[in-house]
């Protein structure tokens, strides 16, 4: 192993691969940052790019810079502008943008830069180390775990949801599930509740809705109210770049926890990092205590600490099964792996032996990656910060255009752009009478995934005995269960500590 | 009735005619071959319908109990008319209508004017500053998306290709 190590560190060390490291990390970060442009578009952009290179290992070198600068450009916008562009930074806004809005955006960018940062490398290093011992384990994941595994997602909404808001937080989760349920599935070839409208064929558009639950009403808002704008840095000085001690102390167990659960998710094929990145969110809103926890959701650096971390750290998890396996986890790995047959690399349980300059590589570039991408975002944040210093007679018109533009993109559909001011609308509304929006957007990511897996393991085991019959599955619904229940016992035993202490006064 | 009880009773009607369809009219044009299968295209969509009016009718009947402390940070719904809501729905107007303008009127002029129109609305007056940045920023963002990105954005008025 240790030769391959250093095979792939002398190839990732030479001047022209460095330099690929270094345009591919700028070119990710400044495209990632517009909404509608995930790192997979962007991979899929530059693939003729790459495959130009001709040298396979260059051409990897480049697409993980890419890839890596796209992850960190799409925290971006969701962070300043609340413009997910992808799902799996929707749990980056959460407290990301709260932060902006209190005038800590260097801040905030500077925490996420170094979470996934620390998520990225944590992950490289599990990768080295564990990749063919968990190509096995996750072979054993079959439908049914994965159907558990996406009721263990959904039930992390109860972590969404402060107290007398858990049934709105599922009612939105539900209305999630049944716009998931639009248009035509893949397991039936028959097209549902489309109404006999023929743009609802293919369902609604992530981004569409991505931008109409989160950008549009937060712009919407800017407008009615001219005094949000100023709140926090007004004057456009950006404060606070710097991580204190303090917060460095709180962040760090945060970090390490993320990574190593954001790892192991992203290796399952199909759960990946949107997955992982929920689920972070979730796992530390929940093992937070009492009065870190109503932070969450208000500018927690925790909070954004957690899934930006499990996001990269899935990631690089989500290599494993492609390099050891040949199957790709994800849609990034899967058009990774047409660049790699383009370049005539067959991924596989081979791969190691036969070329393990390549694999070893991979590897080292993905960290290069991600030291690059720390050296060159650290001193940029400043820069990109300032966005939010843009007057608003600016900023608001070029909001509401990247959104338009985003959902454009996507789908090149102008109906779209008619859908996303309607669903707009809506979530405004929504807004006003305090329905949390993000379950519904999960609910909508995570609906079509959970169906089909539902199904197939109907089908498999012709009924729902497969709950009973696989302990993992069985195992994870349990998860599920006490993810709901443990927020309620915990304010019910916090409720009768208080009580205690009252009677002994 | 508060806001919240009106937008449960809206999504109660949407779930339950969601569950019409899924219980009542969806399986009438199922193969019969399918028929067989353990599980049918209905089958999620029931569940969902019905635990999604279960939800909607637990809140509009209010058995949730009201959050002690309200954000005080959103907007009071109740006050909605002292905000800029003309702005705001103007805005709305103006991205429909940019919507219906990007095919036939390409993509430059309407990005030029959806950008000049709404800063406008909102009160900016420096028009010398506010037409280049608005062409800039639209040809910039054509240049990067079609040429580069390869993406395909009709950038002139249908009668001109």
């Amino acid at each position: 192993m240790l030769d391959g190590i250093w095979v792939g560190l002398s190839t990732a060390f030479s001047f022209s691969n460095l330099l690929m490291v270094i345009g591919g990390c700028l070119i990710g970060t400044f495209i990632g940052m517009l909404p509608g442009l995930g790192p997979m578009s962007i991979i899929a952009i530059m693939i003729p790019v790459a495959i130009s290179i001709g040298d396979p290992s260059a051409a990897l070198i480049l697409l993980a810079g890419v890839y890596y600068g796209a992850i960190f450009g799409g925290s971006t916008s969701s962070i300043l502008i609340n413009a997910p562009g992808v799902a799996s930074t929707v749990a980056t806004s959460f407290d990301g943008y709260p932060l902006a809005r209190q005038g800590k955006a260097g801040k905030a960018l500077t925490v996420a830069a170094i979470a996934s940062f620390a998520g990225g490398s944590i992950g490289a290093i599990l990768l080295m180390i564990f990749a063919p011992a968990l190509a096995s384990v996750a072979l054993l994941f079959h439908s049914a775990e994965y159907f558990a595994l996406m009721v263990v997602g959904l039930s992390a909404i109860a972590a969404f949801a402060g107290s007398g808001q858990v049934g709105k937080a599922l009612l939105m989760t539900l209305v999630g599930l049944m716009m998931a349920t639009v248009g035509e599935g893949a397991l039936f070839n028959q097209p549902r509740f489309t109404m006999g409208i023929l743009d609802l064929q293919s369902g609604f558009g992530f981004i569409t809705l991505a931008m109409a639950m989160f950008a549009l009403p937060e712009a919407l808002f800017l407008v009615l109210d001219p005094s949000r704008s100023n709140s926090g840095g007004s004057s456009g000085d950006i404060k606070d770049l710097r991580i204190t001690k303090a917060e460095a102390k709180k962040i760090a167990p945060v970090i390490g926890r993320q990574s190593i659960q954001g790892f192991l998710i992203g290796v399952l094929p199909g759960a990946g990092a949107t997955i992982a990145s929920f689920l972070g969110y979730a796992v530390e809103r929940n093992i937070a205590p009492k009065e870190e926890q109503a932070e969450f959701g208000k500018g927690s650096v925790k909070g954004l600490a957690a899934p930006e971390s499990a996001n990269n750290a899935a990631c690089t998890g989500s290599f494993v099964p492609l390099l050891t396996l040949g199957i790709p986890g994800s849609g990034t790995t899967a058009i990774l792996l047409g660049a790699l047959i383009a370049l005539n690399v067959s991924p596989g349980p081979r791969l190691m032996i036969d070329q393990p300059e390549i694999f070893w590589s991979v590897i080292i570039s993905m960290y290069v990656g991600n030291v690059i991408l720390l050296i060159l975002n650290l001193p940029l944040i400043p820069y990109i910060a300032k966005v939010l210093a843009v007057p608003r007679n600016y900023l608001i018109p070029f909001i509401l255009f990247f959104t338009l533009m985003g959902a454009y993109i996507g789908q090149n559909n102008a109906t779209e752009l008619l859908m996303l001011v309607g669903f707009g609308v809506c979530a405004t509304l929504l807004r006003f009478a305090n329905y949390p929006l993000a379950p519904l957007l999960i609910g909508f990511i995570l609906g079509s995934m959970l169906e089909d897996n539902f199904s197939r393991s109907m089908q498999l085991y012709d009924g729902i005995s497969f709950i009973m019959e696989r302990p993992m599955t069985m195992g994870l619904l349990a998860l599920a269960v006490i993810l709901v229940v443990l927020p309620t016992i915990r304010a019910r035993r916090v409720r009768k500590q208080e009580l205690e202490a009252a009677e002994s006064d | 009735m508060a806001l919240d009880r009106w937008i449960a009773l809206v999504i109660l009607a949407v779930s339950l005619s969601y569950g019409y369809t899924a219980f009542f009219l969806m399986d009438a044009g199922l193969p019969p071959f399918m028929r067989f299968n353990p599980i049918w295209p209905s089958t999620f969509p029931k569940v969902i319908a019905v635990l999604a009016a279960i939800t909607s009718l637990a809140i509009l009947l209010g058995f949730e109990k009201k959050p002690a402390d309200s954000d005080t940070d959103e907007i009071d719904f109740s006050r909605l008319w002292d905000y800029n809501i003309g702005q705001a729905v103007f805005l709305l107007v103006l991205m429909a209508g940019y919507a219906l303008l990007l095919r036939p009127a390409g993509f430059l002029l309407s990005t030029l004017l959806f950008l000049v129109i709404s800063a406008a609305l909102l009160g900016e007056r420096r028009f010398v500053i506010l037409v280049p940045v608005a062409a800039i920023a639209a040809g910039g963002v054509w240049y990067l998306v079609q040429q580069t990105l390869g993406i395909y954005l009709s950038p002139l008025p249908t009668f001109f290709n």
